[in-house]
């Protein structure tokens, strides 16, 4: 026990530390508030992205509707603060939890399907909101809500974003649930067999992944200040995945790289130059099929990264360095 | 009664769009089980060739036709085998994915400037509109020629998969792969063949909706095909002639939907009976073996 505690100060004091490099940084503008805005961008979609990568990579459910519950997360939350006037952390909590409550009613008939047919199921389910939107005057319809306020500072999408992550960390690694989990990805006959209720642990997977959907989309909603159902369409849902996948489904730290790359990527192309910049979705396009053919497995796989992990790759370095120069030592003498 | 008659007009007309673009995917589905997404973006692709042989090699409607046809069964093989076939006996989510990066680059590739810009291109009346009245109905050539272009094209494949050898090795691929390579059918073949005719398909229904809405933008194929694919799964995936009454149907309730319940809905209502058809009948309507889901 002491142990796990001593284990988390040590992640906490790892944050806070991070955390205050970020808000120097930020304090004497070496980092200027363009990038403040690309970093907090990649926090909200880093916090959507994990919660795809426990569904698509640690459940193995293939889900082409995470935007909708981005929109729904983002509808509820702009909705709250704007005409109710709800304090904004109350409205975030009520974004992830009305996404997360419809993905259980979604989930509860369609995740029984599996495969390509969850894949379109809730492809078809994802536009089906994005219609619905569009269709009630209430929700500003196809024009979308503007003059929402600015809230989604750093420090806010930092804390949810570690807290994410850690959710998700402990659940799978630490937890008899996620072993029941990720069970269901290896073999879910297997798993049955074996007395493990799979439709509820997909149905927990699900939640969990569309209520993190449903945060990020309240915090887009205060990030953007402008939501219109279109921003929230099945091309962004495939962008999520994308995020996912680069970083290998199944890895939580890939999930930080993929999409730490895919957003800064494409900003970074933008300044390079004018043929850059007209050709950078199709450079993107390219990579994400080169990917598939070349490394499907994504830049982590299904590792992690750790301190131990870190401690052994430099130690290798040091040794390879160590023996080539030794080895020239040798060479000399001979 | 007239109206609801018109709109069954309106309905069919572009019902038998949708059935072209369906077959190409239940074809694709029945031979190596995948969901090809990029295939409504070579629907687009093939609306796009249409455009140029018509506007830029002045080409008549007849052989731009078959011009736009050439050039998608073409592109359709080269996918396959550039992107899919190293890919075939992996992860299925894989494979998913790289139709999608095959679909996101299909799309930006036609936006570069060098191709057709960002911009809504119209397409080229090349045949022009005429109406006929017959009794308070209203057709237009176009309609008529959609529909006879969608029949011919049909009753062609149906006469290609149930009368020759390669429908005949066509088939036994689809119902085994492994017992068909055994008995000497050349399966990277077949399954060419099938992305060619498929592919081919779009792109007649490309040229047909383009004269049908002449706005042809980089991703006017998406929503189309999503309904295509609906139509595939309504009739029974995997199964040609289910995807040919399928499309028609979800053409007559989507115009039915848009005049008689909302016409912003519409679009939900082809969703809505695809999850619904999940659920309840997996298999669709002509399907008879027992689709594992």
């Amino acid at each position: 026990m002491k142990e796990t505690y001593k284990k988390y100060i040590k992640v906490v004091i790892g944050l806070i530390v991070a955390y205050a490099v970020f808000q120097i940084l930020f304090q004497t503008g070496m980092i200027n508030s363009y990038y403040n805005r690309i970093i907090r961008q990649i926090g909200i979609f880093l916090i959507s992205a994990l919660g795809l990568n426990l569904i698509l990579g640690f459940t193995g459910q293939f889900t082409l509707g995470h935007a909708a519950f981005m929109s729904i997360g983002a509808y509820t939350s702009a909705i709250l603060t704007r005409n109710f006037g709800v304090p904004f952390l109350l409205a975030l909590i009520a974004a992830a939890f009305t996404a997360a409550v419809l993905a259980i009613i979604i989930g509860y008939p369609i995740l029984r399907l599996t495969g390509d047919y969850l894949a379109i199921c809730t492809l078809g389910f994802g536009e089906i909101v994005k219609v619905f939107i569009q269709n009630v005057d209430y929700l500003g319809g196809a024009r979308g809500i503007s003059g929402i306020e600015n809230k989604s500072g750093f420090t806010v999408i930092f804390v949810l974003a570690a807290l994410c992550f850690a959710i998700i960390m402990n659940l799978i690694h630490h937890s008899s649930k996620g072993r029941a989990i990720l069970s269901v990805k290896e073999d879910e006959i297997a798993a049955q067999a074996m007395g493990i209720n799979t439709t509820k642990y997909k149905i927990i997977a699900f939640a969990i992944g569309c209520g993190m959907a449903g945060l990020a989309g309240g915090l887009f909603a205060h990030f953007s200040q402008f939501i219109d159902p279109k921003s929230f369409d099945f091309s962004k849902s495939f962008e999520l995945m994308t995020y996912v996948v680069l970083g290998g489904m199944g890895s939580l730290s890939g999930t930080v790289i993929g999409t730490s790359i895919l957003i800064a990527l494409p900003e970074w192309l933008r300044g390079l130059s004018d043929v850059v910049k007209e050709y950078r979705m199709l450079i993107y396009a390219i990579m994400l099929v080169s990917m598939m053919l070349f490394r499907p497995q994504g830049i982590m796989g299904t590792k992690e990264i750790t301190v131990a992990g870190l401690k052994n790759f430099f130690g290798k370095i040091k040794r390879i360095f160590r023996s080539s120069s030794t080895s020239v030592n040798k060479g000399k003498e001979a | 009664m007239t109206e609801f008659l018109q709109q069954i007009i309106n309905g069919i007309s572009l019902g038998s769009v949708y059935a072209l673009i369906s077959i190409g995917y239940t074809m694709v589905y029945g031979i190596i089980k995948l969901i090809n997404f990029a295939h409504c973006d070579i629907f687009m692709v093939g609306a796009y060739t249409g455009y140029f042989a018509i506007t830029t090699l002045r080409l008549g409607f007849i052989p731009a036709l078959f011009f736009s046809m050439a050039v998608c069964a073409l592109l359709g093989v080269v996918i396959e085998r550039v992107a899919y076939k190293p890919l075939r006996n992996s992860a299925k989510e894989t494979l998913l994915i790289t139709t999608i990066g095959v679909e996101l680059f299909l799309q930006n590739i036609i936006k570069t400037k060098a191709l057709a810009g960002p911009n809504v291109l119209n397409f080229p009346e090349v045949i022009p509109t005429a109406t006929f009245k017959i009794g308070g109905l209203q057709f237009s050539n176009i309609q008529l020629i959609t529909l006879g272009i969608s029949v011919i094209m049909c009753a062609a494949l149906q006469f290609l998969i149930s009368k020759t050898n390669t429908g005949r090795a066509m088939r036994a691929t689809s119902y085994d792969r492994d017992a068909a390579a055994l008995m000497g059918i050349n399966i990277n073949r077949i399954i060419s063949v099938t992305f060619a005719i498929g592919s081919a398909l779009a792109a007649t229904g490309g040229i047909v909706f383009g004269m049908l809405y002449p706005k042809l933008e980089p991703i006017m194929g998406v929503m189309p095909g999503l309904k295509a694919f609906v139509a595939a799964v309504l009739g029974g995936i995997g199964i040609v002639p289910g995807a040919m009454v399928g499309g028609l149907s979800i053409g007559l309730i989507e115009t039915l939907s848009k005049v008689y319940i909302s016409s912003g809905l519409s679009d939900a209502i082809a969703f809505i009976i695809l999850i619904i058809i999940l659920l309840v009948k997996p298999t669709g309507l002509f399907g008879k073996r027992n689709v594992k889901v």
